[in-house]
C-alpha cells in the first residue's frame, strides 16, 4: 500500500537563497504516513516540528521557504504545485489544528462566519446549507446548543471549547490528513484527555491520517502508531511507537523517555538530559546531539547517517541497545 | 449598552462644563478687549458706558455666570468687531471648513488606506519603499510650504486650478457649498490636497503598521489553512482587525482637520472658520473666540462619542463586555 503522505528529504530554511543557505530549521527530514494512521512527531521546543507541519501546508512565514526535498501527497508533489492547487488542498484534504486555541480564531468574526466561509471555500453551497453543516460539525465535537454558538464570538468560549471549534473546522470536509500541532498543550489536563479521545474517535471514523506534533511522549504512546523524533531540525529516530518507546536506539530518545515522570521510581530524582538544545545557527560539528550525549566519541565528529533496521531508523553510531539476556 | 451610553453622556457633560471654565478664564487673562473696543479719544464717561454695556465692569465670576446663562440659550454674545451674534458668524463659516475637512479626509482615506495596505502586504517591493519614503515627506514638509508650492505649480505655472477663494457655491440644507458647482470643486481641490497630505501619510503608516501586526497572527494563518482565497483573507480577516485602530485615528484626526485647518485656509484665502478665528484672535474679539473654542470642544466630544460607538460595532469583545 502506498503511503498517503511521503515527505522526502525535506529542507526548510529561513532567509538565504538558492545561492547561499539560510537558517536550516528542517534538515533532510523524511517520513511517511498511511491512511488512517497516526504519526507522533516529537522533539523539544525549537526542534523544527511546527516548521515541518507548516512546510507540508506551505504556510511558512516569510522568509521561510522549502529549500529542498519533496512532499508527495496522494501521489503528487505538493511542495512544487501552484498556489491555487495548494489552496484547494488546504482545509479540504489536508487540515491543520494549531497549538494556541485562543489565537486560532479571528476575534472579530463570529464562529458561524468562520465556519461558513470554511465550508464555502471548497464547496459551492448556499450560506444556509453551509450553516447547517457547521452546526452539525459543532455538535459532533461536543459543543452544546450549537445553533446559538454559531452567533457567538471566540472570546465567549473557553480555551477547550475554542479548540473543539478549531477541530470541528478541521474536520468539516473530512480531510485525508490532519496536522495537529500540539493541540492540547495549552489546555488543562482533564480537558486535554477528553479532547484527545474525541479527536481519536472522529479521525478513526473518517479514516483520517494524523500527524500529531507534541513534546509529550505519554500522548504519543496513547495515540500514535508511529513516531518520528526530531532534534535540531533533523530526524534522529523513527519507527513504530511500541518498538521505539520500549526499546529506543538513539540516546536522545532514550533520554526523553527517561525524563517522563511515570518512568521514574518514587524518590528518585527525575533524569533530565543534561545541557540545553543548541541554537540552530550554532550547531556543533558532526552529530548535533554530541554536546549533550553520554556516549560521545571522536567518531561522532562526523554527522552519522540515518541507519535502517527493519521498520525503524536512527541516527547514531553508538546506539542504545536493550541488553538481551 | 444603554447605561454605558448614559455614563458617557454624563462624562461628556462634565468635560464641557470644565472646558467652559478653562476657556472663559483663558480668554479673560489674555489682553484687555477694552483697548480695542473703545476709541482712544473717547472720554471717561463714554469709556465707562461701553465697559458697562459689555458687562466688563462685573467681577469675573459674575461675568462667567452671565456667559453660562447665555450659553444655555445658544447666545455667545455679539462679536465686538462685527456687532452680530458670534455663534451666527461661526455657523456661517462652518460649511466652508466642513467641506474642506471632509474632502481632505476623503482624500486621505482613499489614498492612505490602499497604499498602506499595499506597503504592509508587500514590504520588500521597491514600490512599497517608495510609498513609505513618500509618507515621510508628507509628515515632515510644512503645510504652508506645500500649500505655496501647490499654488506655484498648479495655479501659477500650469494655470490648471484657481489660487484662492471658494468659487461659486450652491445651496443645500440651508448652507452654501462649493463642491456642488464644477468651478467651486476646482477651487476646493488644491486646499483639500494641501490639508490631506499630512493625514494621508498618517493613515498610510498606521495601516501599514496594522497590517504587519495582524499578518503574522495565528488566526490569519488558520484562515489560510482553511483554504480561503487570499482575497478573502485580506479583505475580511486582516482588514476587519485593522479597522479598529484606523477608525479611531480617522475620527480623532477629523476633529484636528477642522480645528487646525487655519494654515491652509489662510494660504488659500478659504473663507472658513480657521481664517475667522485667526482674525478674531488678532482683534481680541472675545465672544467669537469663546464661541469657536466651545464649538471645538463640542466637536471633539461628539467625535469621541461616535468613535466609541464605532469601536463597539467593530470589536465584539468590547460590545459584549459592556452588555455584561
Ligand atoms: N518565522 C521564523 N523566522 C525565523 N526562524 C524561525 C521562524 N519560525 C521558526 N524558526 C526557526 O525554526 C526553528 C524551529 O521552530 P519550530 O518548528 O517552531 O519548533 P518546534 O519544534 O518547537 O515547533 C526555531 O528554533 C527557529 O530557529
Ligand atoms: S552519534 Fe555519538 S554523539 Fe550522536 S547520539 Fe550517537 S553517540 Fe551520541
Ligand atoms: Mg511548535
Amino acid at each position: 500500500m502506498t503511503a498517503l503522505l511521503k515527505v522526502e528529504n525535506l529542507v526548510t530554511e529561513f532567509g538565504g537563497s538558492s545561492a547561499k543557505p539560510g537558517l536550516r530549521a528542517v534538515n533532510d527530514v523524511s517520513f511517511s504516513v498511511e491512511r488512517g494512521k497516526v504519526l507522533g512527531l516529537v522533539g523539544e521546543s525549537g526542534s523544527g516540528k511546527s516548521v515541518t507541519g507548516f512546510s507540508i501546508m506551505r504556510l511558512l512565514e516569510k522568509p521561510g521557504r522549502i529549500a529542498g526535498g519533496r512532499v508527495i501527497f496522494d501521489g503528487a508533489d505538493i511542495a512544487n504545485c501552484s498556489e491555487e492547487e495548494m489552496r484547494r488542498l488546504r482545509g479540504k484534504r489536508i487540515a491543520m489544528v494549531f497549538q494556541d486555541p485562543t489565537m486560532t480564531l479571528n476575534p472579530v468574526l463570529t464562529i458561524g462566519t468562520q465556519m461558513v466561509e470554511a465550508v464555502r471555500a471548497h464547496e459551492n453551497v448556499t450560506k444556509d446549507v453551509a450553516r447547517q453543516r457547521s452546526r452539525d460539525a459543532l455538535a459532533r465535537v461536543g459543543i452544546p446548543s450549537p445553533e446559538e454558538r454559531l452567533s457567538a464570538y471566540p472570546h465567549q468560549f473557553s480555551g477547550g471549547m475554542r479548540q473543539r471549534v478549531a477541530i470541528a473546522i478541521a474536520l468539516l470536509h473530512k480531510p485525508d490528513l490532519i496536522i495537529a500541532d500540539e493541540p492540547t498543550t495549552a489546555l488543562d489536563v482533564t480537558i486535554q484527555s477528553q479532547i484527545i479521545s474525541e479527536f481519536q474517535k472522529l479521525t478513526e471514523e473518517s479514516n483520517t491520517a494524523v500527524i500529531w506534533i507534541t513534546h509529550d511522549l505519554a500522548i504519543v504512546s496513547r495515540l500514535a502508531d508511529d513516531i518520528a523524533v526530531m532534534y535540531a531540525g533533523r530526524l534522529v529516530e523513527t519507527g513504530p511507537v511500541t518498538k521505539v518507546l520500549t526499546d529506543p536506539h538513539h540516546p536522545y530518545t532514550a533520554g526523553l523517555i527517561a525524563s517522563v515522570p511515570s518512568q521514574n521510581r518514587r524518590g528518585e530524582p527525575l533524569r533530565q538530559i543534561r545541557g540545553m538544545t543548541p541554537a540552530i545557527n550554532r550547531l556543533p560539528q558532526g552529530c548535533s546531539f554530541r554536546t549533550r550525549c553520554d556516549r560521545v566519541t571522536d567518531g561522532c565528529l562526523v554527522m552519522p547517517p540515518l541507519l535502517l533496521e527493519e521498520d525503524r531508523s536512527f541516527r547514531c553510531i553508538h546506539p542504545v541497545l536493550k541488553e538481551t539476556a | 449598552m444603554v447605561t454605558s451610553i448614559i455614563r458617557r453622556l454624563i462624562q461628556a457633560l462634565f468635560v464641557i462644563v470644565a472646558m467652559t471654565i478653562i476657556v472663559f478664564i483663558g480668554v479673560s487673562v489674555i489682553g484687555n478687549p477694552v483697548d480695542i473696543l473703545i476709541n482712544p479719544d473717547a472720554n471717561q464717561a463714554e469709556r465707562a458706558r461701553v465697559i458697562a454695556h459689555y458687562g466688563l465692569d462685573q467681577p469675573l465670576w459674575k461675568q462667567y455666570l452671565l456667559f453660562l446663562q447665555g450659553l444655555l440659550q445658544g447666545d455667545f454674545g455679539n462679536s465686538f468687531v462685527y456687532g452680530r451674534p458670534a455663534l451666527g458668524l461661526i455657523m456661517e463659516r462652518l460649511p466652508a471648513t466642513l467641506e474642506l475637512a471632509i474632502t481632505a479626509l476623503g482624500i486621505a482615506i482613499v489614498f492612505g488606506l490602499p497604499l498602506g495596505l499595499y506597503a504592509g502586504l508587500y514590504p520588500n517591493r521597491v514600490s512599497s519603499k517608495l510609498i513609505m519614503s513618500g509618507s515621510i515627506l508628507g509628515f515632515s514638509l510644512p503645510t504652508f510650504w506645500v500649500g505655496l508650492m501647490l499654488i506655484m505649480v498648479f495655479s501659477v505655472e500650469l494655470g490648471w486650478l484657481p489660487t484662492n477663494g471658494r468659487g461659486p457655491t450652491a445651496e443645500l440644507l440651508g448652507a452654501q457649498w462649493s463642491f456642488l458647482t464644477g468651478e467651486g470643486l476646482r477651487h476646493l481641490l488644491l486646499p483639500a490636497f494641501n490639508l490631506a497630505l499630512f493625514k494621508t501619510s498618517l493613515i498610510m503608516r498606521l495601516t501599514r503598521a496594522g497590517v504587519q501586526e495582524v499578518l503574522p497572527q495565528d488566526y490569519v494563518k488558520f484562515a489560510r489553512a482553511k483554504g480561503l482565497r487570499e482575497r478573502r483573507v485580506i479583505a475580511v480577516h486582516v482588514l476587519k482587525n485593522l479597522m479598529i485602530p484606523v477608525v479611531t485615528i480617522i475620527g480623532l484626526e477629523f476633529g484636528s482637520l477642522i480645528a487646525f485647518s487655519v494654515v491652509t485656509e489662510s494660504i488659500f484665502a478659504w473663507p472658513g472658520m480657521g481664517k475667522l478665528i485667526i482674525d478674531s484672535i488678532n482683534l481680541l474679539d472675545r465672544p467669537v473666540i469663546v464661541a469657536y473654542l466651545m464649538m471645538m470642544v463640542l466637536l471633539f466630544v461628539v467625535l469621541n462619542f461616535i468613535i466609541d460607538i464605532c469601536y463597539t460595532i467593530l470589536d465584539p469583545r468590547i460590545r459584549l463586555d459592556a452588555k455584561a
